[in-house]
């Protein structure tokens, strides 16, 4: 099969939709320039009218792309970085997330907040974060998060396609890996985790960046005899809870691997579920590997020091496995 | 013209008997939540939505009745609504504050100042690229003019040259502040200049005056000519919200409220009508009993209604149906 990039299969999904639907247009800031590649070319093909550049105003361009949601149109709405979201905090939590249900079903917001995350280097903290979890509090909007470029590909195809308002998040450290992507067209359904790599001793759920690193992990801890199972949720809302439950139904143990600040994250809210789910397939307490509770620092050490990374999953799986409960 | 006038006269007569019966019934309980009436800013809405065709779209604001009763939705789906039953607008999910009726191109109230001005630029942003000559008016007040979304999204509908009508309701406070405090220009519609796009402020209170001003920005909006400014002139009677008056808060005169009240734009349009003999004293008040009856057999129709089953609150939370 061939390899593509994150980004080009990407920007593979964007014309694919742009030209199966009329409807299907971008808006945000520079794509028509396409800052890190995925909408390179667009302009090109579609034209201003498709491919609108915006001012840099999210509260507007993020509110007209409600407002031409619920008019006929199907936008991809591109924040470029994650923290530009908070720009735009009322329409994405007042609005998008809320007036489809508000409306008694009425009408119905076809589109995507499309946007890059995670912490591309040095960026500091107004351009790194991972703003997951605030997300995932406001009810009805859907999340997603792939790890590889098939997924990105087949995920945001099927997001486009998804009359809801959907959250499509890009890891920025991830635009640049290959990956297999099949020339022909193929869907991934919202809300379909995938298992990444099947083991027996520990289950470790890996959102976005954190999935590459767990699966690193595994394979280094297959030569000390440690067989880890890594399951890729790759849709944030909604979770695909059973494939994490039958994971741990199997192994007892769970990691969970997310990179974000670790209060109210994803990874606690994955915790809290098979606590109360999955209680009985606990051997272990469960792990969260995540960042610091901290902005994200500016200098190396501190950064490295607060992002999560492969030796600290390594460490939360063995601690995981060490654990022997003496009360039962 | 004669006949449009009878029109906009019957339809602020059902605006004001609506936000009446609305705000009796707050004082009596039956009406649940915050609720914020526009009695005395009728003229606004029916001289703006009279130029309108049923596939233009508007968006509202908290202060919303008029708006969509001026577009032309039915008192009893409002109504509904208000008594939080299932036959509402919204089978009870909004409230008075987020009435909408998609089919009638109300595209929504909101709760928040401000935030239906970036929807109602999209809503135009559609309409241009779907190739329709349809416009979107866009209602908001005083107190959104000071929202950043109203800046970017006159300046981005002036860039695009969309289809939007922004229609400012001065009615002189923003919650309980005063405008000539909070708003650095004397009229709204100064600001207008910054974006380079047509502002004019006008009576309120005169329906005409509102029809032309709103006729003429509708043209150029179909035409391509791109969004205009309209600030209207008004005064909210009542409070902000129905029961402030229990906090004793003294934030403008009586005498001023008094003053705007001898300017009530139904009144006026109504003399109007009779000195120049389009209506007669006896089908004036004929008019006016057609109004309040058919805001009684809305309220009926609301109290008769059922109420939504507790788990309607997490059914149909998708489009295509998924939980």
């Amino acid at each position: 099969m061939r390899k593509i990039t994150y980004i080009q299969a990407v920007n593979e999904a964007f014309r694919e939709e742009m030209r199966r639907d009329p409807k299907v247009f971008i808006m945000g800031e520079e794509v028509k320039v396409g800052v890190l590649g995925q909408t390179e070319g667009l302009f090109e093909e579609f034209g201003e009218e498709k491919v609108r550049n915006t001012p840099i105003s999210e509260q507007g361009f993020v509110g007209a792309g409600i407002g031409a949601a619920g008019s006929g149109m199907r936008p991809i709405v591109d924040f470029m970085f994650g923290n530009f979201m908070y720009v735009a905090m009322d329409q994405l939590a007042n609005q998008a997330a809320k007036l489809r249900y508000m409306s008694g079903g009425q009408v119905n917001f076809p589109m995507v907040f499309y946007t890059t995350t995670g912490d591309m280097g040095s960026t500091a903290a107004q351009h790194s974060d991972h703003p997951v979890a605030p997300f995932v509090n406001m009810p009805l909007l859907k999340i997603v998060l792939p790890s590889t470029p098939y997924d990105a590909k087949g995920l945001l195809k099927s997001a486009i396609r998804d009359d809801n308002p959907i959250i499509f998040f890009e890891e920025v450290t991830l635009g640049g890996i290959k990956g297999d992507v099949p020339e022909e067209e193929y869907l991934i359904s919202i809300g379909k985790g995938d298992i990444k790599r099947s083991g027996k001793d520990v289950t470790v759920v890996a959102v976005g960046c954190m999935a590459p690193q767990a699966l690193s992990a595994a394979e280094k801890l297959q030569k000390e005899g440690i067989s880890v199972e890594v399951a890729d949720p790759r849709t944030i809302v909604p979770l695909d809870k059973e494939i994490i439950l039958n994971s741990v139904k199997k192994t007892g143990r769970l990691v969970i691997c997310e990179d974000a600040p670790r209060l109210c994250s994803f990874a606690s809210e994955v915790s809290a579920t098979i606590s109360e789910d999955g209680f009985s397939y606990l051997k272990a307490p469960i792990k969260r590997v995540t960042r610091e509770h901290v902005p994200l620092p500016f200098s190396s050490p501190m950064t490295e020091f607060v992002l999560p990374n492969e030796s600290k999953i390594i460490d939360a799986i063995k601690e995981a496995l060490r654990y022997e409960n003496k009360t039962r | 013209m004669n006949e449009e006038l009878v029109l906009m006269y019957r339809k602020m007569l059902t605006i004001r008997a609506f936000e009446e019966e609305a705000s009796e019934l707050f004082w009596k309980g039956e009406i649940l939540g915050l609720l914020h009436v526009s009695i005395g800013e009728e003229a606004v809405p029916v001289g703006a939505c009279t130029n309108l065709l049923p596939e233009d779209h508007i968006t509202s604001t908290h202060r919303g009745h008029g708006d969509i009763i001026g577009k032309g939705a039915d008192p009893k789906y409002m109504f509904a609504e208000l008594y939080g039953k299932k036959t509402g607008y919204c089978k009870g999910r909004g409230g008075s504050m987020h009435i909408a009726d998609y089919s009638l191109g109300i595209i929504g109230a909101n709760g928040i100042v401000g935030a239906g001005i970036p929807i109602s630029t999209g809503s135009a942003l559609a309409q241009k690229m779907l190739g329709t000559r349809n416009v979107t008016v866009c209602f908001f007040g005083d107190g959104a003019s000071n929202q950043g979304t109203f800046h970017e999204s006159l300046n981005l509908a002036a860039i695009w040259k969309l289809p939007v009508i922004f229609v400012c309701k001065n009615n002189q406070y923003g919650m309980w502040t005063s405008a000539s405090y909070a708003v650095s220009v004397r009229d709204v519609s100064e600001r207008a200049k910054g974006y380079g796009i047509p502002g004019v402020t006008v009576d309120g209170n005169d329906v005409t005056a509102v029809y032309e001003a709103v006729h003429e920005a509708v043209e150029r909006a179909r035409n391509g000519d791109g969004p205009s400014l309209i600030e209207c002139k008004t005064y909210r009677w009542h409070g902000h919200m129905e029961g402030e008056e229990a906090y004793g808060w003294v934030y403008r005169s009586p005498e001023e409220a008094e003053e705007w009240k001898k300017r009530c734009p139904i009144l006026r349009l109504e003399k109007e009508l009779l000195s120049r003999g389009i209506l007669t004293e006896a089908q004036v008040k004929e008019i006016r009993e057609e109004a309040k009856n058919e805001i009684e057999e809305a309220v009926k129709f609301a109290e008769e209604s059922p109420l939504p089953e507790p788990e309607d609150a997490v059914a149909d939370l998708f489009a295509g149906g998924e939980e």
